[in-house]
C-alpha cells in the first residue's frame, strides 16, 4: 500500500514533501486538501491530523504531521541517496541546523508576505497599512541575507557540494513571496544562482509542476469569493494586524 | 579536546543542551554568554556565530548553532542511549514531529509570555495592555492543550514509554513562563504528572540546577537597565507586539 500524502501545493511544506517523493520515485496517493476551501477543518482530515494542517501523511496505521519529520521519515524508510540527508555527522548537522532555524528564520516571514499582499486584502477588502508591509519585507530581507551569508556562503548548496533537504525546504519557502508578486531574486545574484542550481538538481519540470499553483496565486485569489476567507479573519487579526 | 558549549541558562534551548550533555556525561567547557549584558552582540561572540544567538557548540573547528541540531549531533557523536533519539523509524518520526512543531508553537508562545511579564513593564513603565496579555496567554494555553491532546495523549512520554529529546525540549520551554510566575501546571494534572516523570528521568538535582537561573529572574530587568540594553531592546520588543 503506497503512502497517502495529504497536500495542498499552495503550502510551502507541502511542496517540499511532494517534490521529494516525486524526485525519489516514492509511490504515493495524492490526497488534495484545499486549504482556502477550509478542507483541513473537515471531520475526515481531523482523523489524519488533529492539528488541522498540511502536509500530513498516512502510512498504513501510522499518521504523521510536520514536513521536516515527514521528509526525514521518507529518507529513512526509502533509503534515498545519501546527499539528501548525509550520514556524515557534520554534513548532517549543517542540514539539521538549517531545518531548525528556518521555521522562525524564514518560513514565518515568507508566509507573512503572502498573507499581507494577497489573502488579507481579499479577506478584509482593504490593503494592509504600509508600515506593516515594510516591516514584513524588512524581516524577509534579513532572512535572505542570512541564508546567503551564513547558510550558503561560497558553497554551491547549504551542506556543501550536493543538494540536500535543506535546499529543498529553503527553495519552497523562498518561492512563496514570489507567488505574491515580490521578486526576492531581483538584486540577489548569489541567491539566483543557487536557485538555478536547485532547479537543475530537482529537474525543471518537477520544480515548475510543484510551483504552478503558487505562481498562479495572484490570479486565483483575484477570482476567489471573499466570503470563503472569512473563516480566517480572527486568525488574520491576531497574527498579522 | 572537549566540546565548548556557549550558553546562558536563561535561554530555553541552552537548558536542553546543558541538561543533555550533563545527563549523558558528555565532557564540555561551559562558556557563559551573558545575554542580559548583550554579550551576544559583542565582537568576540560574532567570531563564533553571526547569528548572535545561543546555544552554540564548538567541536574543534566545527561550529554549530540551533539546539535541535546540537542535540542530534551529540546523540550521534557520543552514541547516547537509543531512547533519546530512537532508531525505530516511527518512534523517531514522533520525536521529529514534536521537535519541528514546537519552534513556532510552544517555544514562541512561552517566550512571548515571558517577555511580556518580565520585560515590558520595565521598558514601557507600564504593564502589558490586558488584551495583548490575554491574547498571549490564550496562545500559550492552546499550545499546552495541543501538547497534552496530541503529543502526549495517554503515553508517559512523547515518543512512548521512554523519555526522548522531545520531552527534554518540551520541558525547558514549559518552564519559561513558570519563571515569571505563570503556573502552567495548575489545573493540568496530565502535564504535571508528565513533568514529574521527566524530572525523575533527568534527576531532580540536574533539573533544578539547569532551572535555577530562570526561577530567580527577579533581577533581570534591572540587569538589562544597568547594561544599557533598554534602548537597544525597545524596537525588538515592539515587534513582539505584532
Amino acid at each position: 500500500m503506497p503512502l497517502e500524502l495529504y497536500l495542498d501545493l499552495f503550502s510551502q511544506p507541502c511542496r517540499s514533501v511532494y517534490i521529494f517523493a516525486k524526485k525519489n520515485n516514492i509511490p504515493f496517493d495524492f490526497k488534495q486538501i484545499s486549504l482556502l476551501e477550509g478542507e483541513q477543518y473537515g471531520e475526515d482530515f481531523g482523523k489524519i491530523n488533529m492539528m488541522r494542517k498540511a502536509p500530513a501523511i498516512r502510512d498504513g496505521d501510522f499518521t504523521l504531521a510536520e514536513s521536516i519529520a515527514i521528509l526525514i521519515y521518507m529518507v529513512e524508510k526509502f533509503h534515498t541517496p545519501d546527499h539528501w540527508y548525509p550520514s556524515d555527522l557534520q554534513k548532517r548537522a549543517r542540514v539539521n541546523e538549517y531545518l531548525s532555524w528556518q521555521h522562525t528564520g524564514v518560513r514565518i516571514h515568507g508566509s507573512k508576505i503572502f498573507w499581507l499582499k494577497l489573502l488579507i486584502p481579499k479577506a478584509l477588502g482593504t490593503e494592509v497599512p504600509k508600515e506593516k508591509m515594510d516591516s514584513a519585507l524588512e524581516d524577509l530581507d534579513g532572512s535572505l541575507k542570512l541564508i546567503e551569508e551564513k547558510f550558503l556562503q561560497d558553497r554551491p548548496f547549504i551542506a556543501g557540494e550536493q543538494i540536500s533537504l535543506a535546499d529543498l525546504v529553503a527553495i519552497v519557502e523562498i518561492m512563496q513571496p514570489v507567488g505574491a508578486g515580490v521578486d526576492v531574486f531581483a538584486g540577489r545574484p548569489k541567491l539566483s544562482a543557487w536557485r538555478d542550481r536547485v532547479k537543475a538538481e530537482i529537474g525543471k519540470e518537477l520544480f515548475e509542476e510543484a510551483h504552478e499553483r503558487i505562481l498562479g496565486a495572484q490570479e486565483m485569489v483575484k477570482a476567489l469569493d471573499a466570503s470563503k476567507l472569512q473563516v480566517f479573519k480572527p486568525r488574520i487579526l491576531k497574527l498579522f494586524l | 579536546m572537549p566540546l565548548e558549549l556557549f550558553l546562558d541558562l536563561h535561554s530555553q534551548p541552552c537548558r536542553s543542551v546543558f541538561i543533555f550533555a550533563k545527563k549523558n556525561n558528555i565532557a564540555f567547557e561551559f562558556k557563559k554568554i551573558h545575554l542580559a549584558a548583550g554579550e551576544q552582540y559583542g565582537e568576540e561572540f560574532g567570531k563564533i556565530s553571526i547569528m548572535r544567538k545561543v546555544p552554540v557548540m564548538k567541536d574543534g573547528d566545527f561550529i554549530l548553532t540551533e539546539s535541535v541540531a546540537i542535540l542530534k549531533y551529540m546523540a550521534e557523536k557520543f552514541k547516547t542511549p537509543d531512547h533519546w533519539y530512537p532508531a525505530d523509524l516511527q518512534r523517531r518520526a514522533r520525536v521529529n514531529e514534536y521537535l519541528a512543531w514546537q519552534h513556532s508553537a510552544l517555544r514562541t508562545h512561552g517566550s512571548k509570555v515571558f517577555w511580556f511579564k518580565a520585560m515590558i513593564p520595565i521598558l514601557t513603565g507600564a504593564e502589558v495592555p490586558k488584551e495583548k496579555m490575554d491574547s498571549a496567554m490564550e496562545d500559550l494555553n492552546m499550545s499546552l492543550k495541543l501538547f497534552e491532546d496530541k503529543f502526549l495523549q495517554d503515553r508517559p512520554f512523547v515518543a512512548g514509554d521512554q523519555i526522548s529529546l522531545a520531552d527534554l525540549v518540551a520541558i525547558v520551554e514549559v518552564m519559561q513562563p513558570v519563571g515569571v510566575g505563570v503556573d502552567v501546571f495548575k489545573d493540568r494534572p496530565n502535564l504535571s504528572a508528565w513533568r514529574e516523570r521527566v524530572k525523575k528521568e533527568l534527576g531532580t538535582a540536574l533539573f533544578d540546577e539547569a532551572h535555577d537561573v530562570i526561577m530567580n529572574v527577579g533581577n533581570l530587568p534591572q540587569t538589562f537597565k544597568d547594561n544599557g540594553m533598554l534602548e537597544f531592546l525597545k524596537p525588538r520588543i515592539q515587534k513582539l507586539f505584532n
